[in-house]
C-alpha cells in the first residue's frame, strides 16, 4: 500500500477546462474582480467626502484609535495565514490539518470582527461618532461595516466547511472548494489593507 | 516511504465516499415543476425571453400612454404625478426587464450552443440568475398594486429627489431593493458566462475562432461584472440615507447629490454599451448568413467590441456636462465621447463589407438587421452631436436626447433582438415565421418607429425639455407631438402584429428541417429543437464559421464524429446536470426578504434571510451531481436498461 505522503491529485491543471483553471477557480477570480469595483466605489466615496470635509465633520485623528486597529489589521492577516495552511493541508489530503487550520482562522476572524464591535461601539458612545450624525460617520461606517459584513460571511462559510469536514464528505478531491473560500478570505484581507491605509493611516501622513 | 510508519502527515485512508445531502432530486421531464427547478440553459433562455417579452409590452403600454398625455398640449389625461411614475417605470421596464432578460435569453439558449458546450459552467447558478431577475421584476412593479404607486423618480433616480426629504413614499425603496436584486442577477449570470466561454470551448475552438455573438457576450459579461458594482453602491447609499439617516446625498450635513449622478452614470454608461453590444453580435452573425458570405474584418470587428466596452468606463460624464464639472473635465469626457464613435464607426464599415459583394437573401432576420445599421447610425450621429459639449449645453434635457437613445435602443438593440427572434425561432422551435407577416410586422414597426422619433430630434433643438407631463399650446411643438402619438401607435400596431405572428409561428407554423438559413455557426449543427444533451459529439472545431467548415469538409468531419463519439460512450456516456430546487428557493428569500426590507419589517427580513441561506446551503450540500446518459444511432437517449448492458 502506497503512502500518500504527496498529494496525488493535480491541484494546479483541470485538464477538462479550456484553459486549465478549474471552473470554480475562475468563477472566484471574475467574482473578486466585480467585488473589487464594489469595495473601490465605497472607497472612492470616502475619499471624496475626506476632500471636502463641511465644516462640524469630526477630525479622524481625534476619533481612531490606531494601536486598536493596528493589532485587529495584524490578526486578519494572521487569519490568512492560517487558511493558506488550510488550503495547503487539504491539497495534500490532509483532513485533520485542514480542520485546525480553519479552526485558527475562524477563530481570528472572529476576534478582527470582536475589535471591529467594539470600536464602533467606542467610536459611538465615547467618541460622539454616528452614521448619522456627520459626513465621516457615514462613509467610516458604511465602509468598514460593508467589509465586516464580508468578513462575517467568511465566518460563516468557513464555519459551515468546518462542521461539514466532519461528515466524511471533505477530501482531497473537495481541496478547489477549500482553495475558493481562500480566495476570497485573502481578498477581505487585502481589502482590509487598503482599507486601513486609505481611511486611517491617511490622516497621519 | 515506508508503509509502515504512520504519521501525521500521511493522510488517513479515504473511507467509501459518503452520498452529498440530497432532499429532493427533482425528476420531472414535464408540467410546471420540470420548468421552476430546471437548470437547463435552453429553458432557462426561454424563460427570459418569455419574461422579457411580457415586461417589453408592459413598457409599451407605459410608453403609448406618455404619447396619450402629450398628443395636444394642456392635455389632462395623467397627473403630473402618474405621470413622473409612467417614464420612471417605462425607462426601467425597457432597460432592465425587456431589452437585458431578451439579451439573456439568447446569451443563454445560443452561446453555449455557438462553443459546443452541452451546458454553462454553472447551470443552477444560471437557474439562480433567472428567478432572482423575476424577484427583482416584481419588487420593482409591485407598487403599481399598493398605496404608495410604483417607483416615480426617474429611471436614473437622481439625488436628492430621491431622498426621504423629497419622496418619503416607499415607491423609491421598491426601486432601490429591485435593482439590487436585478444587479445581483445580472452579474451571477455574467460570471457564468464568463467562466463558460473561457473554460468551456470545444477542442480547436479558439478565441480568435469564436462566433461574434459569443465574443460580444463575453465583452458584455465584464461590462456587467466591473460596472453593476457601482450602482450597487450608489443604491446602498441612498438606501442608508432614506433608511438610517447617512448624509452621503445630505446637503445640509455635508453631502453631495452631484456624487449619485457620477456613480449612477460610471454604471449606467457601460450599462448602454451592455444593451447595444449583444445586438452588434447578433447582427455580426445575421449578416454573413444572408450575405452568403464570412464577416468582414473578424478581427477587427471583435478587438472593436473590445475597445468600446474598455472605452465605455471612460465616457460617463458627459451624461454631466451642464453640471459645471468645469472645463477641464469637460473637454477630457467631449474626447473620449467623440472617440469612442471610432470603433462603432469600424463595425460598421465592415458590416456593409460584409454585406458588399455578397448573394443577398433578404429574409424578415436580414431586413431587421439592415434596418438597424441605419437606424443606429442616425442614432449615432445625434450621439456625436451630443458628445460637443456645447452643443449638448441646447441638447440636454431636450427632446433631443430622447430621439438619440431611442435611435440607439430601438433602431439598435431591439432591431437586433427581434430579427434575433425571427433567425433563432427555427433553432429554438422548429419552425419558422412566414416572411409575409414577418416582412409586414417590419415595415410597420420602422414606419411607426421613425415617425415617432423623428420628429424629436426638432421638438428637442426648438426647446421641448423632458419629463414634463404637459407644454403649452404656443410653443410650437403642437405638431410634432401629435405625429410622434400617431406614430408610436403605429408603432403599438406593428409590435403587436409581431408578436402575434410569432406567437401563431409557435403553436402553427411552417415546421422546418435543420439549417433552414444555411448558417455558419455551430449552433445550426444540431436538430431544430435541439435535444436536450445539445450534441450527440462535442464538436471539434477546424476553422471560424465551424459548421460552414463542417458542411464543406464532410467526410474529414463524419471520421472525427465516429471516433470521438465511441470516444466518449467508453468514458461512461454524456453527463447531464441533475435538475434542483435550491436556486429557485433562494430566489424566493430573496423576494420575500427584499419586500420586508423596503418597509423595515425586521421579522419578515429575517424569515427572507434564513430562506435564502437555507437555499444556499443545501444547494452547496446537494453537490455538482448528475448523471449520465447514451445515445442511439438516432440520438435517441437509452433506458436504463439499456445503459446497464454497456
Amino acid at each position: 500500500m502506497s503512502s500518500h505522503a504527496t498529494a496525488t491529485l493535480d491541484h494546479h491543471n483541470d485538464p477538462t477546462t479550456s484553459t486549465g483553471i478549474p471552473n470554480k477557480k475562475l468563477l472566484m477570480w471574475a467574482f473578486l474582480a466585480s467585488d473589487c469595483m464594489f469595495f473601490g466605489t465605497l472607497i472612492s466615496t470616502h475619499m471624496i467626502y475626506r476632500l471636502h470635509p463641511p465644516p462640524g465633520n469630526p477630525d479622524p485623528r481625534a476619533v481612531f484609535d490606531i494601536p486598536l486597529t493596528s493589532f485587529s489589521t495584524f490578526i486578519l492577516l494572521m487569519s490568512s495565514l492560517m487558511m493558506a495552511l488550510a488550503v495547503n493541508a487539504i491539497q495534500k489530503g490532509n483532513v485533520r490539518s485542514m480542520r485546525f487550520s480553519l479552526l485558527t482562522t475562524i477563530f481570528f476572524g472572529l476576534i478582527f470582527l470582536g475589535c471591529q464591535v467594539y470600536e464602533f461601539s467606542h467610536f459611538v458612545h465615547d467618541k460622539g461618532l454616528t452614521i448619522s450624525n456627520s459626513i465621516l460617520g457615514s462613509t467610516f461606517y458604511t465602509l468598514t461595516g460593508t467589509h465586516g459584513l464580508h468578513v462575517l460571511i467568511g465566518v460563516i462559510w468557513l464555519t459551515a466547511m468546518y462542521f461539514y469536514s466532519f461528515t466524511g464528505r471533505v477530501t482531497e478531491k473537495q481541496a478547489i472548494d477549500v482553495e475558493s473560500m481562500g480566495l476570497y478570505w485573502h481578498f477581505v484581507d487585502i481589502v482590509w489593507i487598503v482599507i486601513f491605509t486609505v481611511v486611517y493611516l491617511l490622516e497621519y501622513l | 516511504m515506508d508503509a509502515t510508519v504512520k504519521s501525521s502527515f500521511i493522510a488517513e485512508q479515504p473511507k467509501a465516499p459518503a452520498k452529498p445531502l440530497v432532499l429532493w432530486r427533482p425528476s420531472a421531464k414535464t408540467g410546471l415543476i420540470s420548468w421552476l427547478t430546471t437548470v437547463d440553459h435552453k429553458r432557462i433562455g426561454i424563460m427570459y425571453g418569455l419574461f422579457a417579452i411580457f415586461f417589453f409590452l408592459v413598457g409599451g403600454i407605459e410608453a403609448l400612454l406618455i404619447r396619450l398625455q402629450l398628443a395636444v398640449p394642456n392635455n389632462d389625461i395623467l397627473t403630473a404625478h402618474q405621470y413622473n411614475t409612467l417614464f420612471t417605470m417605462h425607462g426601467t421596464t425597457m432597460i432592465f426587464l425587456a431589452v437585458m432578460p431578451l439579451g439573456s435569453a439568447f446569451f443563454n439558449f445560443i452561446m453555449p450552443l455557438q462553443i459546443g458546450a452541452r451546458d454553462v459552467a454553472f447551470p443552477r447558478l444560471n437557474a439562480f440568475s433567472l428567478w432572482t431577475f423575476v424577484a427583482g421584476a416584481i419588487i420593482v412593479n409591485i407598487g403599481w398594486f399598493l398605496p404608495e404607486g410604483a417607483p416615480d423618480g426617474g429611471w436614473f433616480g437622481y439625488a436628492p429627489l430621491t431622498s426621504k426629504t423629497f419622496i418619503p413614499r416607499h415607491s423609491i425603496d421598491f426601486w432601490v431593493m429591485g435593482l439590487q436584486l436585478l444587479g445581483v442577477a445580472s452579474i451571477a449570470a455574467a460570471l457564468n458566462f464568463i467562466v463558460t466561454i473561457i473554460n468551456m470551448r470545444a477542442p480547436g475552438l479558439t478565441m480568435m475562432r469564436l462566433p461574434v455573438f459569443t465574443w460580444m457576450t463575453l465583452i458584455t459579461s465584464f461590462l456587467i461584472v466591473l460596472s453593476f458594482p457601482a450602482i450597487t453602491i450608489a443604491l446602498v447609499e441612498l438606501m442608508m440615507d432614506r433608511q438610517f439617516g447617512t448624509n452621503f446625498f445630505e446637503v445640509s450635513n455635508g453631502g453631495m447629490p452631484i456624487l449619485w449622478q457620477h456613480l449612477f452614470w460610471i454604471f449606467g454608461h457601460p450599462e448602454v454599451y451592455i444593451l447595444i453590444l449583444p445586438a452588434m453580435g447578433i447582427v455580426s452573425e445575421i449578416l454573413p448568413t444572408f450575405a452568403r458570405k464570412p464577416l468582414f474584418g473578424y478581427p477587427i470587428v471583435v478587438f472593436s467590441g473590445a475597445c468600446i466596452g474598455f472605452l465605455g468606463f471612460a465616457v460617463w460624464s458627459h451624461h454631466m456636462f451642464t453640471t459645471g464639472m468645469g472645463t477641464v473635465a469637460t473637454a477630457a469626457f467631449s474626447l473620449a465621447t467623440m472617440a469612442i464613435a471610432v470603433p462603432t464607426g469600424v463595425k460598421i464599415f465592415n458590416w456593409i463589407g460584409t454585406i458588399w459583394g455578397g448573394h443577398l437573401k433578404m429574409r424578415t432576420p436580414m431586413m431587421f438587421a439592415l434596418g438597424f445599421i441605419w437606424m443606429f447610425m442616425i442614432g449615432g450621429f445625434s450621439g456625436v452631436m451630443h458628445s460637443a459639449a456645447p452643443a449638448d449645453a441646447q441638447q440636454q434635457d431636450s427632446y433631443f436626447v430622447i430621439a438619440h437613445f431611442h435611435y440607439v435602443l430601438i433602431g439598435g438593440s431591439i432591431f437586433a433582438l427581434l430579427a434575433a427572434i425571427h433567425f433563432w425561432f427555427p433553432l429554438m422551435f422548429g419552425r419558422k415565421v412566414s416572411e409575409f407577416w414577418g416582412k409586414l410586422s417590419f415595415w410597420a414597426i420602422f414606419v411607426g418607429f421613425n415617425v415617432t422619433f423623428f420628429p424629436m430630434h426638432f421638438l428637442g433643438l426648438n426647446g421641448m425639455p423632458r419629463r414634463t407631463f404637459t407644454y403649452d399650446g404656443n410653443m410650437g411643438w403642437n405638431s410634432a407631438n401629435l405625429i410622434a402619438t400617431v406614430g408610436a401607435f403605429i408603432l403599438g400596431v406593428g409590435i403587436a402584429l409581431y408578436f402575434a405572428v410569432v406567437i401563431y409561428t409557435f403553436f402553427k407554423g411552417e415546421k422546418t428541417s435543420r439549417d433552414p438559413w444555411d448558417g455558419r455557426t455551430l449552433e445550426w449543427s444540431i436538430d431544430t429543437p435541439p435535444r436536450e444533451y445539445n450534441f450527440a459529439v462535442i464538436p471539434t472545431v477546424h476553422a471560424r464559421d465551424a459548421f460552414w467548415y463542417e458542411k464543406h469538409h464532410k467526410e474529414e468531419i463524419a471520421k472525427e464524429k465516429a471516433e470521438h463519439a465511441q470516444a466518449e460512450d467508453s468514458h461512461g456516456g454524456i453527463h447531464m446536470p441533475f435538475q434542483s430546487v435550491w436556486p429557485l428557493v433562494a430566489s424566493v428569500g430573496a423576494l420575500v426578504g427584499g419586500i420586508a426590507a423596503c418597509y423595515h419589517n425586521l421579522a419578515w427580513s429575517l424569515v427572507g434571510l434564513v430562506i435564502l441561506l437555507a437555499g444556499i446551503f443545501l444547494w452547496a450540500l446537494e453537490g455538482a451531481d448528475g448523471y449520465h446518459i447514451h445515445l442511439d444511432k438516432d440520438g435517441n437517449i437509452l433506458d436504463e436498461d439499456a445503459h446497464a448492458k454497456h
